[in-house]
């Protein structure tokens, strides 16, 4: 019963590619939010709050709740469960408002 | 393709512009466009089909969406139908734009809408469009409502519809172990499609119970598919060995950066933790929610009257037809109060024939006796949301699961502390007053998040919650928008 999701729906994506994740190389498949990549190798959390410098990652799955914002190619405040991942993508963990971050 | 120094769309005049793509805006749409009216879609996903009807990204090209679904052939019919209307530009389609305001009145209403996720574009997304209208239906559907527990910002703590909008359109788990708890019957989908897919589900923990139902054999009895549907589910938890444990709550996660456990602990009526009933559970992931809230900012924006369903939380009403208490302005779905997909189905075609009535669209034949049968069942589905809402109503207990650094607004990082002190030191008897005073609610999320707890906090309901904007809005976009209106 070694069941996984794409095998429930027999998906067929195209292949593979990766963006870097704080430098890291990330592998999504085509379609795939950002969130949804960083969940699927095993990444939950890719924010610091801003007063206390809590971990977070995705939480309502919907792009109601903001905790889910990463720096997507320079841009901070980008919500990670709505924004599609793209080959080459630069995404890093947000470090409280994100502003500090851009260069 | 709109031409370039113009705002996008600017020029789109319809009879309909329906907002939200959920099952009740489908049927909407097909409906109203069967009957003549040129209409407008709008939502702010890539792809229709609202919170129940998700479908996995078209990149990853599942040859069986439907193996995480139910009703999929409803809604298979209703996209055919919908690429019938666009083909014959009967409905022009706005994927992945979100509507900020609303704006006008009776007979001539404007959309303004917002493309791509934050500015990021992507697929149908990327630009700003205003649609005109005479007519407006609201089907812009829930969120999940939250209930805060020491531990509920650890990473892998995630929403249960959450959990299920990320299942299905990216087709990723959070854990492999994952715990599913809260309340409502949204519950047992989620935990059935968690194990499907390949997650491990130690327990489902539900805080209310099922037993209530049986008290209502009538609503039951009007209600034989709802009986079908929950037998179903729970068939389906057996075969997947998930144990299913009421009167019981999460009341706290455990991890440092990660979620590594929970403490589930029984509850009494009020879901109040019974002492010395805490046990912990390993987990790696913990799929979490209390119910659903309608989502309504656009509705409150131009004034419609709301009230309060049997759980407390606040619903647009609308009559017989679905109209809105402003004249011009219709609603369905979720945003008239939680009932389920099939609710929503009926809701949105109901909406579109007293559209279609209202902008003097010859009836067609035989619609009459469709509408009395549709009627009649709204009726009972409604009868049975109610029922639901009043067995699954957060009891006043849960405030005893919180200990004084629990964080309850996730944005703003105020403290149960803080809040305790609002209400019961400085006298704050509503969340507006206890925003005001500590900042919880003021953060990105405008309060989507912890409202309901801090409303509660402060002895009310869920708050109607009004916000300015729908969404967050560019300065551009705004300065953009004031030129315009002062032309
Ligand atoms: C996260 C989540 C997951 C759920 N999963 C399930 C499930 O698996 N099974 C189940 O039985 N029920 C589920 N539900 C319950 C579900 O809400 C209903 O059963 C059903 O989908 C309601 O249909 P609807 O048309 O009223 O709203 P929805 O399906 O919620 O559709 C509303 C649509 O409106 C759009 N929208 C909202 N605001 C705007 C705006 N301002 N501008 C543009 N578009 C907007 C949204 O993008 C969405 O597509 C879930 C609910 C949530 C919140
Ligand atoms: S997870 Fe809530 S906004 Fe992205």
């Amino acid at each position: 019963m070694s069941r996984d999701p794409l095998a429930l729906v027999r998906a067929h994506p195209g292949p593979a590619f990766e963006f870097s994740f704080d430098g890291e190389p990330v592998p999504a498949l085509p379609g795939q939010s950002i969130a949804a990549a960083l969940w699927a190798s095993g990444r939950l959390s890719w924010r610091r709050t801003r007063h206390t410098g809590r971990p977070r990652g995705a939480f309502c799955g919907i792009g109601v709740c903001f905790d889910c914002l990463v720096v997507s190619d320079g841009q901070p405040n980008v919500r990670a469960c709505l924004a599609r991942a793209v080959p080459g993508g630069t995404v890093a963990t947000q470090e409280g408002t994100g502003y500090a971050q851009i260069q | 393709m709109p031409r370039s120094s113009e705002p996008a769309a600017t020029g789109v005049v319809v009879d309909l512009v329906v907002i939200g793509a959920g099952p009740a805006g489908l049927a909407a749409v097909n409906t109203a466009a069967d009957l003549g009216l040129s209409c407008a879609l709008l939502d702010a996903a890539a792809l229709p089909g609202g919170q129940f009807y998700r479908q996995p990204a078209t990149g990853l090209r599942a040859a069986r969406p439907q193996a995480l679904h139910h009703g999929w052939r409803v809604f298979a019919a209703h996209t055919a139908r919908l690429e019938a209307h666009r083909a014959a530009g009967r409905v022009r389609q706005f994927a992945g734009h979100h509507v900020w305001s609303v704006s006008g009145g009776v007979g001539a209403w404007e959309s303004h809408a917002l493309g791509g996720a934050d500015g990021t574009g992507g697929p149908g997304g990327g630009q700003a469009a205003t649609v005109r209208a005479r007519a407006v239906l609201c089907a812009t559907g829930a969120h999940e409502r939250q209930l805060p527990f020491p531990g509920w910002t650890l990473p892998g703590v995630v929403g249960a519809g959450g959990a299920q909008a990320m299942l299905k359109a990216g087709l990723v788990l959070p854990g492999r172990w994952v715990v599913v708890a809260g309340s409502g019957p949204l519950l047992l989908a989620v935990a059935g499609s968690l194990a499907e897919a390949g997650a491990r589900v130690p327990v489902l923990v539900e805080a209310a119970d099922y037993a209530g139902y049986a008290r209502r054999p009538g609503t039951l009895g009007r209600n034989p598919g709802k009986l079908v549907e929950g037998a179903a589910q729970a068939a389906r938890l057996l075969r997947h060995r998930v144990a299913v444990r009421t009167r019981s709550a999460v009341i706290a996660a455990h991890g440092t950066d990660r979620v590594e456990a929970v403490t589930v602990a029984r509850v009494d009526r009020d879901w109040r933790p019974v002492p010395g009933t805490g046990r912990r559970v390993a987990c790696d992931a913990l799929a979490v929610g209390h119910g659903l809230l309608p989502q309504l900012e656009l509705a409150l924006e131009l004034g419609c009257a709301v009230r309060a369903l049997p759980d407390g939380s606040p619903a647009l009403i609308v009559d017989a037809e679905q109209r809105t208490s402003v004249e011009g302005l219709w609603a369905a779905g979720e945003s008239t109060g939680l009932g389920g997909a099939e609710l929503a189905l009926i809701e949105g075609e109901l909406a579109a024939h007293s559209i279609a009535a209202a902008l003097r669209r010859p009836v067609p034949v035989g619609a009459d006796g469709r509408l009395r049968a549709l009627g009649r069942r709204r009726e009972r589905l409604r009868e049975f949301a109610d029922l639901m809402a009043e067995r699954h109503r957060p009891g006043v207990g849960w405030a005893d699961w919180l200990s004084p650094d629990t964080e309850i607004c996730r944005c703003e990082e105020v403290t149960a502390g803080a809040v305790k002190e609002a209400v019961e030191e400085l006298g704050a008897g509503d969340q507006r007053t206890v925003k005001l005073l500590t900042r919880a609610g003021m953060g990105w999320c405008q309060g989507r998040m912890c409202g309901s707890a801090v409303a509660r906090l402060a002895g009310g309901n869920d708050p109607a919650g009004t916000r300015p904007l729908s969404c967050p809005v560019p300065m551009g976009v705004l300065a953009a928008d004031d030129a315009t209106d002062e032309q």
